[in-house]
């Protein structure tokens, strides 16, 4: 393994670290700007983070070593995925994990934070978890088939291939992308805590998720959290635009100016993927929970047409 | 379409007489092989008196039966040490060519074949290596007073033991067949050991009933097998050819059999009752060890003793292994009983062992030999990573009963503060079942999806379109059993004490602390050296299917299993890389802000009467899946009015298959039975006449039929 592999691979993985949460400020800024609010500063969640280390943690008296260590484990795995996902380069990290991997490292993130929950045994942690783990089991599937859809598409399931096939493909020739496209959109929206499954901005108790698992978290413990769910986000962006755009990405034998190159690149897409989200969020309302799971069947459904409309269409 | 399928059909035959022929085909340079031939029948010998001395350990029991001492600290160690000589010789067997062995005993002229092959050494190493953890754990968990005593109880468990290895030894069927009854025989006794209770004597009974079935369907399916020749040896039944018509007839048989001791939809009623009733390490060996014998006979049958298969044959196993993939991990789901919970979830992964033999069948059957090996590999890594994980986790609900004496999970609860060795070493047998990295449960899913997702190849249509879509099911099934094992150890392990009795509870004792340790041990490393265990399960796919896979050069920390697919997978890397970001990270923390911390109670939004029945019970857990699948579920309420003064809720979620199958079965049986009753009335003047009539009946048959010959 050659030195400027490495260095490629941490700069990305700081490069994740430092964008994620500028990312989550974007979609809140948008979202503000929709709603026809003052939007917040886009370094706020920056400034949160850090206060939040700052304070003294508080733990609940019978908090086991497992919710302790619940924070660290999330935000390492996030941060792994984010080293796999091959956002601006193709890394050396990846043949270590291929896109299945991806999955089971995302729900190692959530059986741990859901375990964390049901530490403490409050009645909100225990229903976090419980809503949590019911949104997994139709996400998680759903994640999968869209995956399985690009990777019966470039015969792997390594994501840096996968990506590097679609990207030297003609466009618009794969309706079964579109399907999936749909149904990626529905599982991102469902895995990151956002608007029609439920609402990261409050805390009404009847409809919580992600906000009723972290009840019992404080200070570092939280913001190690909350940077782990700025980077979920930005994972699953990143991995939107592997598999549906592509382009840009640069592979191992480019060069740094590819490299370069793709740094603009990589921003525009995420500045135009929060614009989308933040829309998303503003034209739907909230379900009732009973709803989510047909929210996920669709999202599952979806992703199950598509992988049929490719194996009829061919394409 | 007519026209592929009989080019198929030609290839097959084809390459049908010779595989019979030679097993080491000559497909290019990468295709044979590697083997060292070995003429010494050392292995087998070897695990000959190594079975030997477990029986001996058992008969030692029956000397002094009452003394748990003896049992506990002498024999069940010393059947623990047994076991890993018998795993060792397993692991050292893979890699030896095939060896033989005819012994002295049984039927006059059919005494006792026995061979070992990879495919037997396999299942026999994962016996020796589960066995180890379980005996350890049994040595430190029998006490006195509790049914069968412990002295009969190392008998039945250490016959138990050997007959299962003899089953993956015997090589004609009447061994077989012995060993296969023996086994049954042994775990009957093992689960009514707390013969007093009358549900317990109702489970075994169900088992024994039902592992009858599967019995005399496997007989069957052997008087088939042997094609006219009525030899019984598995080599006759290798040469015997078959008509289509009796293969398939034999493959459907051997499907019911097997399927019924696998605890496949809809032959598992006896599975959630039988669990439950046995003593924890006994539920540990049964679901552990005792099922694969299934996925063994099932490999055994269709791949060795039928030769190649058709790849039709591969859907029913493919489709009965998903539906009870899916069957039992939504009742999981639904359970309160811990027992039954990893009982239900034991159908589920023997389901999915089920499926991968299937996609096996189809690969081998259209010749996309890679392929085949890949699914076979999957299968059986699935099995070896099944018994370790399973095992633990069984075991863990032993620890938990005898802290606790409760096995409803709404009774239990933040045992992971009262027994932390417990917790934690079952945490990792939960994050395995759950199929997370790095650990085992998550290799044999991959290379499972893996083999699915490359199905689109399959050369015959809507099938190349069905195999993909079945990875929709495999990977909800995954998903669903990371719910179903995050609300076991949630519940059990996690959250306030649900009765005021479990602030006593205790952890468990050295010896099961190291059984369990063991085993854990055995998830770890199973799921991070994966490359290594597949080169050694490419032993059996070479010798059952004679391919290994296509592999292309990869590091020794890397699982590379397809050369044409660019994929791989690095747990240890995958490991690594977590560990290093979770330290950094502590690290930094500590350095840029602080480590203070401070204890308090727990936020109760300002409610401040919040108590531990509050939290999630087993049913609140499971109540999303309740509501989502409720067509599956049998679903009994009760309902409190307003109007209650001491307001209950009573939900019981049942089994349909009860009512659709064998209620009315057993009505059928009992209604039968009272006809014949009526012929049976117990005065000797009507069975005298029921001879004379019969003489009567038979004589004028024999006048009927003589003159026409």
């Amino acid at each position: 393994m050659d030195w400027t592999a490495i260095l490629t691979q941490l700069l990305e993985i700081a490069a994740a670290l430092a964008v994620a949460p500028l990312f989550m400020g974007w979609v809140t800024q948008c979202r503000a700007w929709l709603q026809n609010r003052t939007a917040p500063s886009l370094w706020l969640p920056y400034r949160a983070i850090h206060k939040l280390f700052h304070k003294d943690a508080v733990l609940a008296q019978d908090a086991s070593p497992l919710f302790r260590a619940a924070p660290y484990v999330v935000f390492g795995t996030m941060v792994v995925a984010a080293a796999i996902i091959p956002s601006m380069s193709t890394l050396p990290l990846t043949p270590a994990a291929d896109a299945i991997a991806l999955v089971g490292l995302l729900a190692t993130a959530r059986v741990f934070m859901s375990l964390a929950a049901m530490d403490v045994g409050t009645a909100f942690g225990t229903l976090g978890a419980r809503r949590e783990m019911m949104v997994g089991f139709l996400a998680e599937p759903a994640l999968l088939m869209v995956i399985f859809v690009a990777s019966l598409i470039s015969a792997t399931t390594a994501l840096p291939v996968i990506s590097g096939r679609l990207a030297t493909q003609a466009i618009g020739l794969y309706p079964s992308l579109a399907f999936t496209a749909v149904a990626f959109t529905l599982v991102l929206l469902a895995e990151n805590a956002r608007i029609p499954v439920d609402n990261p901005a409050t805390h009404l108790e009847l409809t919580m998720i992600h906000e009723a698992m972290l009840l019992e978290y404080s200070a570092r413990h939280l913001a190690l959290m909350e940077w782990a769910a700025a980077l979920k986000l930005f994972n699953y962006a990143c991995i939107g635009f592997a598999l549906f755009l592509p382009w840009g990405v640069a592979t191992g034998e480019a060069g740094p100016l590819a490299l370069l190159l793709s740094i603009p690149l990589l921003a525009v897409k995420l500045a135009l993927a929060g614009l989308g989200i933040a829309l998303i969020e503003t034209l739907s309302a909230k379900l009732r929970v009973f709803r989510v799971p047909e929210f996920l069947a669709t999202a599952f459904m979806f992703a199950v047409l598509g992988m049929l409309v490719h194996l009829l269409l061919g394409a | 379409m007519h026209m592929h399928l009989a080019s198929y059909d030609n290839q097959r035959i084809i390459a049908d007489k010779s595989r019979r022929n030679q097993r080491a085909p000559a497909h290019g340079p990468t295709a044979a092989p590697v083997r060292v031939p070995v003429e010494l029948h050392i292995p087998l010998t070897a695990c000959l008196a190594l079975l030997g001395a477990w029986v001996l350990i058992g008969i030692a029991g029956l000397v002094r039966p009452r003394s748990v001492r003896f049992a506990g600290r002498t024999l069940f160690p010393l059947g623990a040490i047994v076991g890993l000589a018998i795993a060792v010789t397993g692991a050292a067997g893979l890699a030896m060519s095939a060896e033989r062995l005819v012994l002295p005993l049984g039927l006059p002229d059919l005494p006792f074949h026995l061979r070992r092959d990879a495919l037997a050494s396999v299942f026999l190493a994962m016996l020796g290596a589960t066995s180890v953890g379980i005996s350890l754990f049994a040595a430190g968990y029998f006490r006195r007073g509790e049914g069968t005593p412990p002295g009969l109880l190392c008998f039945q468990y250490h016959v138990f033991l050997a007959s299962m290895g003899f089953v993956f030894l015997a090589d004609d069927a009447y061994a077989f067949m012995v060993a296969w009854e023996s086994m049954a025989l042994s775990s009957y006794f093992l689960v009514i050991s707390q013969h007093r209770i009358p549900e317990i004597r109702r489970a075994g009974f169900l088992y024994f009933l039902i592992a009858h079935v599967g019995a005399i369907s496997i007989l069957l399916c052997f008087g088939v097998l042997q094609g006219g020749s009525w030899q019984f040896t598995f080599d006759a039944m290798r040469d015997a050819q078959l008509s289509s018509g009796a293969a398939t007839a034999a493959f459907v048989l051997a499907l019911i059999g097997f399927g019924a001791k696998a605890g496949l939809v809809p032959l598992h009623v006896w599975l959630p009752e039988a669990h439950p009733a046995a003593p924890s390490p006994v539920s540990a060996l049964m679901s552990g060890v005792m099922l694969k014998t299934a996925v063994y006979g099932a490999l055994r049958v269709v791949f060795d003793l039928l030769g190649r298969p058709h790849w039709s044959w591969g859907l029913l196993p493919l489709a009965v292994g998903l539906g009870s993939a899916f069957y039992g991990v939504v009742f999981a789901a639904v359970q309160a009983d811990m027992k039954r919970l990893l009982a239900y979830s034991s159908i589920e992964n023997l389901g999915i062992a089920f499926a991968g033999l299937g996609l096996a069948i189809v690969f081998d059957g259209v010749g996309m030999r890679t392929l085949a090996v890949l699914a076979t590999i999957a299968t059986i890594y699935h099995c070896v990573n099944h018994a370790f994980m399973k095992s633990l986790l069984f075991l863990g609900t032993g620890a938990v009963l005898h802290s606790t004496g409760e096995r409803n999970l709404g009774r239990l609860g933040g045992l992971l503060r009262r027994m932390p060795w417990t917790g934690w070493i079952v945490l990792v047998g939960v994050l395995a079942i759950a199929g997370l990295p790095p650990l085992n449960g998550f290799v044999s899913e991959w290379l499972l999806l893996q083999a699915f997702l490359f199905a689109s190849d399959v050369p015959v249509p809507f099938v190349d379109m069905l195999l993909p879509l079945c990875a929709a099911a495999v990977a909800l099934c995954a998903a669903l059993a990371g719910y179903v094992m995050v609300k076991f150890f949630g519940i059990v392990f996690l959250g306030q004490p649900r009765e005021a009795a479990l602030g006593q509870a205790h952890d468990c004792g050295r010896l099961e602390r190291m059984g369990m340790m063991w085993l854990a041990a055995g998830c770890v490393l199973l799921g991070l050296f994966p490359a290594q265990v597949v080169v050694a399960l490419e032993q059996v796919t070479g010798e059952l299917l004679g391919y290994p896979l296509d592999r292309p050069p990869a590091p020794w920390w890397l699982l590379a299993p397809l050369a044409d697919r660019e994929v791989s997978y690095g747990p240890l890397v995958f490991l690594l890389a977590t560990a290093a970001v979770i330290a950094v990270t502590a690290v930094v923390v500590r350095a840029l802000y602080h480590q203070r911390v401070r204890r308090s109670a727990a936020w109760d939004c300002g409610f401040a009467r919040l108590d531990a029945r509050m939290q999630d019970t087993a049913e609140g857990f499971g109540q999303p899946i309740r509501h989502l699948f409720q067509p599956f579920f049998r679903i009994e309420r009760e309902l409190p009015t307003p109007f209650d003064t001491d307001p209950r809720y009573r939900v019981t979620v049942g089994d349909r298959i009860w009512g659709w199958v064998y209620a009315p079965l057993g009505a059928l049986v009992q209604r039968v039975a009272n006809t014949v009753a009526y012929v049976q009335r117990g005065r000797i003047a009507d069975y005298l006449m029921y001879s004379f009539l019969t003489l009567v009946a038979l004589l004028a048959l024999v006048l009927w039929i003589g003159p026409r010959s």
